[in-house]
């Protein structure tokens, strides 16, 4: 046990790990809306945008958080503003955009080379270097983000899976779009000192896409995948300790190995819930939806001829 | 007392290409009216304009009297065309049916027992009790549209519109969604459909609007299905098969194939 507190007493260690644990949680819940939104790209794209604010804030001697903030924003707004017309699609507006910010920032780099050095960290990630301001940032993040999607939990929910209906039944999805849009930057501008520009996406889609294996319901799945978010933030953070390796890319992949982690889970317990399910009648195979009602069985050949005309394969239930 | 559905002269269009100018229409409260169409003649844009989703160059659309972008509860009921629904997202039949009340007042994402007792009346009422707690997709056709009625009527709307709800689906689920509707209609909603089934709507609606970037017809579908206002709707030759009271419509020329076998 002692072996496992030892990084617990140093400082870097514990702000690490805090940082860590609340970026996982807000990864996790504000993932979940971009994988079921289908925007995994949004987030990458977005890191690299704000890597290019953050640059020209430097030069400028701005605030990281400020100039991060801004050209993050601007590209949301941009990204969303370019995607009403129907001619471009998100994908391709996301690639302009974020891209063009991005290499504006290395552009400026290059004239100024003595930024390599500091910002190597926004580009990979420097959890060992996150101050009690960052943990103040971090922390009011990932309050009020919680707070936002509690508080907005239906009508998110809704526009997330039908956008279209949830307008005609009155729901505002424009002021929703920008709302999350907003909450997906300041997720991504503080989550970049965890695990960095390069791998913000895996940091947003991994602990939602392991929830997503292990639940077919919306509210579960939410509640999953911040749970796995902060498991993946902590055990990243005592595995890149133990072993020695850079923080984020130790994150990242530890998450990876709970995701396929997952995946096999998810298709063991298919297949047990399948084969509980089949069983013969005679020469018949056939399956029951797991709630369903059985029927007799009298497996004498010739003895369920009624069974027979009843006979289905309906799916079985797998909501978990 | 104002009809719930009235177009006067819409002007509308959808990617820069005009869908229908100067559109008159009028749909009376207590109406069951079915629109048909071909593909991409505007079926699904006019609904939109009777939704108030659509922008409206010039004209006027009301509902109860009232135009349609002032009116903040519009008390519709829409069920958008299934093939679009996303099947593998995480909700249960219940999640999809609770959406219709996700635009009240209540902001805790939890359900209230008053709620989750409408949700289980209503699925009663439709014959989806059973299948409440399953996922959307280990669902059959049948008992997806009726999840998507529920949604659509659990806020008790005064007016129904579904946009093709007999598509992609057998023949006998076909039958019960017009039925079912039949019978909502039965006691007092407006309900508005689009179709591409011909003879489902000449055996089961009352009243239908024959569309192609315009009204070309409206009608009982006895009165107006003859072979001048279909082929003029579908630009294709129809022939109408007529036994007692049915309506059998058919292209008029079959493909013939050569049998040397």
């Amino acid at each position: 046990m002692q072996f496992f507190l030892e990084p617990l007493h140093y400082e870097f260690f514990r702000h690490g790990l805090i940082a860590a644990v609340l970026v996982g949680a807000l990864c996790g819940l504000v993932g979940v809306h971009v994988v079921l939104r289908g925007m995994s790209y949004v987030g990458h794209g977005l890191s690299h945008a704000a890597f290019g604010g953050a640059v020209i804030g430097f030069v400028l001697n701005f605030n990281f958080y400020i100039g991060a903030g801004i050209m993050g924003l601007f590209a949301a707004l941009l990204i969303n503003q370019l995607t009403k017309n129907r001619k471009i699609k998100s994908d391709a507006a996301i690639g302009i955009v974020t891209t063009a910010i991005f290499a504006l920032g290395v552009a400026v780099i290059s004239q100024q080379r003595n930024l390599n050095k500091s910002l190597e960290a926004a580009l990979f990630g420097n959890i060992l270097g996150i101050t009690d301001s960052d943990l103040m940032i971090i922390g009011l993040v990932t309050a009020a983000t919680i707070i936002i999607m509690f508080l907005s939990y239906r009508p998110l929910l809704f526009a997330t899976f039908d956008q279209e209906t949830a307008q005609v039944f009155g729901i505002k999805t424009e002021a929703l779009q920008l709302l999350f849009a907003l909450i997906l930057t300041l997720s991504v501008i503080v989550a970049i000192n965890i695990v960095g520009v390069t791998m913000i996406a895996a940091a947003l889609i991994m602990p939602a896409m392991t929830a997503r294996m292990l639940t077919d319901r919306f509210g579960l799945m939410q509640l999953y995948s911040v749970i796995i978010g902060v498991m993946i933030g902590a055990g990243g953070m005592f595995l890149s300790y133990f072993f020695n390796i850079a923080s984020g890319a130790t994150i990242v992949l530890f998450g990876a190995a709970i995701f396929c982690f997952s995946v096999m889970v998810r298709h063991v317990r298919e297949r047990i819930a399948l084969q509980a399910n089949f069983h013969r009648h005679g020469n018949l195979i056939h399956s029951h939806p797991l709630n369903s009602e059985r029927h007799n069985h009298d497996h004498t050949i010739g003895a369920n001829e009624d069974v027979k005309k009843r006979a289905h394969t309906d799916p079985p239930d797998t909501n978990r | 007392m104002s009809p719930a559905i009235q177009l006067t002269d819409v002007t509308t269009s959808y990617e820069n290409n005009v869908v229908f100018t100067r559109l008159s229409l009028q749909i009376e409260s207590g109406q069951f009216v079915g629109i048909v169409g071909p593909t991409g003649c505007g079926k699904t844009t006019l609904l939109k304009t009777i939704l108030g989703a659509q922008t409206v160059f010039c004209g006027q659309v009301l509902l109860n009297g009232r135009p349609v972008e002032s009116v903040s509860n519009k008390k519709i009921g829409y069920i958008p065309q299934l093939e679009s629904v996303d099947w593998s997202f995480p909700v249960t039949v219940e999640d999809v049916i609770m959406m219709g009340l996700y635009t009240g007042r209540r902001f805790l994402p939890w359900q209230s027992k008053e709620e989750r007792e409408r949700v289980k009346d209503l699925a009663e009422k439709l014959g989806i009790y059973s299948c409440l707690r399953q996922h959307i997709s280990h669902t059959s056709g049948g008992q997806r549209q009726r999840a998507f009625l529920a949604r659509a009527l659990i806020s008790d709307p005064k007016l129904l519109v579904l946009d093709e709800p007999t598509s992609g689906v057998d023949i006998k689920t076909q039958h019960e969604v017009l039925h079912l509707l039949g019978d909502i209609n039965s006691q007092g909603m407006t309900i508005i459909l689009t179709t591409h089934d011909l003879n489902a709507v000449a055996s089961h609606l009352p009243w239908v609007i024959c569309f192609n970037n315009g009204i070309v017809a409206e009608g009982r579908p006895r009165d107006i299905f003859t072979n001048d206002i279909l082929t003029k709707t579908y630009g294709s030759d129809i022939i109408i098969i007529k036994h007692g009271d049915y309506h059998l419509i058919a292209n008029s020329t079959p493909l013939k194939f050569n049998h040397n076998t």
